[in-house]
């Protein structure tokens, strides 16, 4: 593999784990609200459990996102920073309103309604605003004169919406399944039908969506539809993975007294769909970072700089594994912090 | 306003926001580490409870932290979209090391305030410690990075490209030592005065009890020794800074200094206001000799006055007063802070400080982050016109993008809304979990283990 291929590669990395992170981050910002509302389950609090220590460490994916991109494609920078200033501030004025208030409403029980409306309705407009850059990227919403971002052009366009839609179906989609199996591991059986209930009920539609934007993208990046077309394969097993994994949230488990399905299974296979389609649509989008203006061997640092890049990786990675275990145990498998109340 | 000033005070406003609660992420786990360290020592539970009220303060703060900290991470590419080009080429390092420190702070932090309850005392200074290591290495590293924007090397240029790129040159660059010392023990500084102040303003309340007296004097003590400490640091080290500026960036250190003709046994120039009519600085006090006794240890060290450089390079000139600020206020903490412990020996057999002396000290919290604000402010705009000193200028390195105004706007009333927000999030929970309550739920448990 070469230079360019192997930076982009990992930044491919870092956008899939925030994609997923977020999904689940996010997702659960608005499962929490949906039904804090509604007093009578635990989903609002078992949502609110896993978020409250692990909001932060999600946030720090985004940051690496944008460090890396500018470490390993210093000159794509001018053309983001000017295609994407709206979106950009955008998202970080909802980011920092959503993060004060997390933390805000974990220290002050009052105003608990407000807070939860903030973090749920930031939790489902920041993913959308998020998901907007990809059809940026595919080309056509970008002046050529001034690079600037064509901002009526882009929300008035069906693709974009198409994007919006299955960006918001994967996102509930997603975090749905994993709070699922979050209840699961806190053995409350309730709280895990009610979300498993979510996944079965959107997993079809988010397929729905994919397709439906496989199709209006014609519209605005004949060349990135082309491309994707190349990739069948890919796809395919992506599919295969979402069939195994939807049929798995109707197995019985084998302790017999638990509620249909295997969201375990369910959700890492899931992951694996993404994951597999996303590989697609990242290979099928070469070698283009901006179409057309930049591509991914001309955006490339030098290789001096890149070196010292992969090496500081490889060692930070060293550091922070064992750390992420250990955050792993203390929030997501002890059962001290799952059952209390 | 233009659209480049517009950018500016967009920047300027979101770091100079960013600051207060980045120092105190470095400052604070400082203290919390110490106090748990003396509890482990003298087995005073009041110790434990400060670690304790003030991580709940650091976790509050640390929800503005990491936004404001997002912000100016993804502004400094919308808005500087030029200067992050050669950033990428040059000194990308210690931006993506500084996301490992990032990481450890996070993880840490979460683990040390959701699992607390959890944790064996030793897991539970270490994951304190290691916080604290997160947040003075994240200081340390941006540092590298803005030293870097005051004293380039590590790379050539040839036709306007960058080639010949020295990555590790770069990350220490010839100011780097000293300005990365700088900022770390003045955030240390910091985080214990702000401590220092909130105690002596809660100790000039009349109505409590002898207890929660003697727990305010023990944090206020506590915080005036480090806090005292690392001003004198603060201060021999800034020294040294002063000393890099006159090597390698003497623009800046005649700006600071209001100085245009080119001497030797050049005087320290304290207060005044630059008269541009007549190129001198009018109304100050001067030191004869000094500047230069300063600069380079020599009373006959010639030092380069403004006249000598081109007057498109030069930079504001209320850059002299922020310095004169930042600087008085070092030397005055450091005054307090002994003159309070020798009041505290003379006094040992009575009670706390006397009320005149709290009064005093109740403003040191603030004066401290003043001062970080303001030396910022003076290695930014005493840069100026340079992005990248004598490399990249600041019109070149914004962006073309228009209708920054409106972002301008928005931004700063995030910020005025986020202020008021913390404060009052601070006051409303300290109010409902007042120091009695704390004493009592430890009576409730009053095994807990030391090492
Ligand atoms: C509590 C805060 C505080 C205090 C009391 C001081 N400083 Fe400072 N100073 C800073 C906080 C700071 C800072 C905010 O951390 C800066 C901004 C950039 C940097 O590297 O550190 C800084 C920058 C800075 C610079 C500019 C470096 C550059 O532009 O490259 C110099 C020359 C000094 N300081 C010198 C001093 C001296 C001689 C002090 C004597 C008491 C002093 N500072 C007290
Ligand atoms: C001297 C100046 C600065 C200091 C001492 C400082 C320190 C800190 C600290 C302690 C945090 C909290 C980290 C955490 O808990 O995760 C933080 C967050 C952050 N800072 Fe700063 N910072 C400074 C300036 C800057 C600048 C100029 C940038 C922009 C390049 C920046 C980028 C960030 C980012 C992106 C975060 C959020 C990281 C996260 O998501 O956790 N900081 N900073
Ligand atoms: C955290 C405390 C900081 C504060 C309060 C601060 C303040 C400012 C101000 C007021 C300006 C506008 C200067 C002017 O136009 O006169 C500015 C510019 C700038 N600062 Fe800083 N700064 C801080 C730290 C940093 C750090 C650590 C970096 C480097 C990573 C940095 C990078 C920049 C850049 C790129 C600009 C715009 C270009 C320029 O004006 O040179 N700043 N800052």
């Amino acid at each position: 593999m070469n230079d360019p291929l192997l930076a982009i590669s990992l930044v491919w990395l870092f956008v899939f784990i925030y994609a997923i992170l977020g999904s689940v981050d996010f997702g659960a910002g608005f499962w929490s609200m949906f039904y804090t509302r509604k007093r009578d389950t635990q989903a609002g609090s078992i949502a609110n459990r896993f978020l409250s220590p692990t909001w932060e460490v999600t946030n720090v994916f985004l940051v690496l996102l944008v460090v890396s991109l500018v470490g390993f494609f210093p000159a794509a920078i001018y053309t983001f920073g000017m295609a994407l200033l709206i979106p950009g501030s955008l998202v970080l004025i909802l980011l920092t309103i959503r993060s004060a208030f997390m933390v805000f409403h974990y220290s002050v029980q009052r105003f608990r309604d407000t807070l939860d409306l903030v973090s749920g309705v930031t939790g489902v407009l920041i993913p959308a605003l998020l998901v907007s850059i990809l059809p940026i990227l595919a080309g056509g919403f970008i002046d050529p004169d001034t690079h600037m971002l064509q901002v009526g052009k882009l929300f008035t366009s069906p693709v974009t919406y198409a994007y919006l839609a299955f960006g918001l179906a994967s996102e509930l989609f997603l975090s749905a399944t994993f709070l699922a199996d979050y209840s699961r591991e806190a053995d409350d059986e309730s709280t895990y039908q009610v979300f498993r209930k979510h996944a079965v009920r959107l997993g079809p539609f988010t397929l729905l969506t994919a397709v439906l934007t496989t199709l209006l993208m014609g519209q605005e990046a004949v060349w990135l539809r082309e491309h994707l077309l190349d990739q069948r394969l890919w796809f395919i097993l992506s599919s295969l993975c979402f069939f195994i994994g939807y049929l798995s949230l109707f197995w019985r488990p084998r302790d017999g007294n638990k509620a249909r399905g295997i969201p375990r299974l369910a959700f890492t296979l899931f992951i694996a769909q993404y994951a597999l389609a996303s590989f697609a649509y990242g290979r099928a989008h070469l070698p283009y970072l901006v179409y057309p203006y930049l591509t991914v061997e001309g955006s490339i640092t030098n290789p001096e700089m890149l070196r010292y890049l992969l090496i500081s990786f490889m060692i930070g990675m060293a550091i922070l594994v064992p750390g992420f275990y250990y955050f792993w145990r203390l929030f997501l498998k002890d059962k001290r912090y799952l059952h209390q109340q | 306003m233009d659209e480049l000033t517009i950018a500016r005070s967009l920047f300027g406003s979101s770091l100079a926001f960013h600051i207060i609660f980045a120092t105190l992420g470095v400052g604070l786990p400082f203290m919390i580490l110490i106090s748990e360290i003396i509890y482990q020592v003298t087995g005073d539970r009041d110790y434990t409870l400060m670690a304790k009220r003030w991580t709940k303060a650091q976790a509050i703060l640390l929800g503005v932290a990491i936004p404001s900290g997002t912000i100016v991470g993804v502004q400094l590419s919308l808005l500087w979209p030029r200067f992050m080009e050669v950033v990428g080429e040059v000194i990308a390092l210690p931006f993506q090391i500084e996301l490992f420190a990032f990481f450890i702070e996070a993880l840490f932090m979460s683990i040390y305030v959701y699992a607390a309850d959890r944790l064996s005392p030793v897991s539970r200074i270490a994951s304190v410690f290691l916080v604290a290591l997160g947040g003075g290495a994240s200081a340390v590293l941006i540092t590298s990075a803005n030293a870097w924007m005051n004293t380039p090397t590590g790379f050539e240029t040839s036709d306007g490209q960058i080639t010949n790129v020295q990555p590790m040159q770069a990350f220490f660059n010839p100011s780097f030592p000293s300005a990365a010392l700088h900022v770390l023990v003045s955030a240390w500084m910091t985080g214990a005065f702000v401590i220092a102040g909130l105690a002596a303003w809660r100790l000039l309340r009349r109505k409590q009890g002898y207890r929660e007296v003697r727990y305010h004097q023990k944090a206020l003590m506590m915080s005036l020794a480090v806090g005292g400490i690392m001003s004198l640091a603060t201060a021999w080290n800034g020294h040294a800074a002063g000393q890099v500026l006159y090597e390698y960036q003497p623009e800046k250190l005649a700006a600071a200094e209001g100085h245009f003709e080119t001497q030797a046994y050049a005087p320290l120039a304290l207060g005044g206001v630059v008269d541009l009519e007549k190129g001198e600085l009018v109304g100050a006090i001067k030191i004869p000799w000094m500047l230069s006794f300063l600069a380079d240890n020599r009373f006959d060290a010639v030092v380069k006055g403004l006249n000598d450089f081109p007057r498109e390079n030069w930079p504001p000139f209320y850059v002299h007063t922020l310095f004169n600020l930042m600087v008085g206020i070092g030397t005055l903490l450091m005054i307090l802070s002994l003159v309070s412990w020798i009041i505290k020996w003379r006094r040992r057999h009575r009670e706390a400080l006397p009320r005149w002396l709290l009064w005093i000290l109740s403003s040191t919290g603030i004066l401290s982050m003043l001062a970080i604000e303001f030396g910022w402010i003076f290695t930014c705009s005493g840069r100026q016109p340079w992005t990248v000193y004598h490399y990249q200028r600041t019109a070149e390195s914004v962006t073309r993008a228009t209708g920054l105004g409106l972002w301008f706007v928005l931004f700063i009333s995030l910020y005025i809304l986020l202020f008021i927000g913390t404060i009052l999030v601070m006051r409303s929970y300290f109010k409902r979990h007042p120091l009695q309550d704390e004493w009592k739920q430890i009576q409730a448990h009053p095994t807990e283990r030391r090492w």
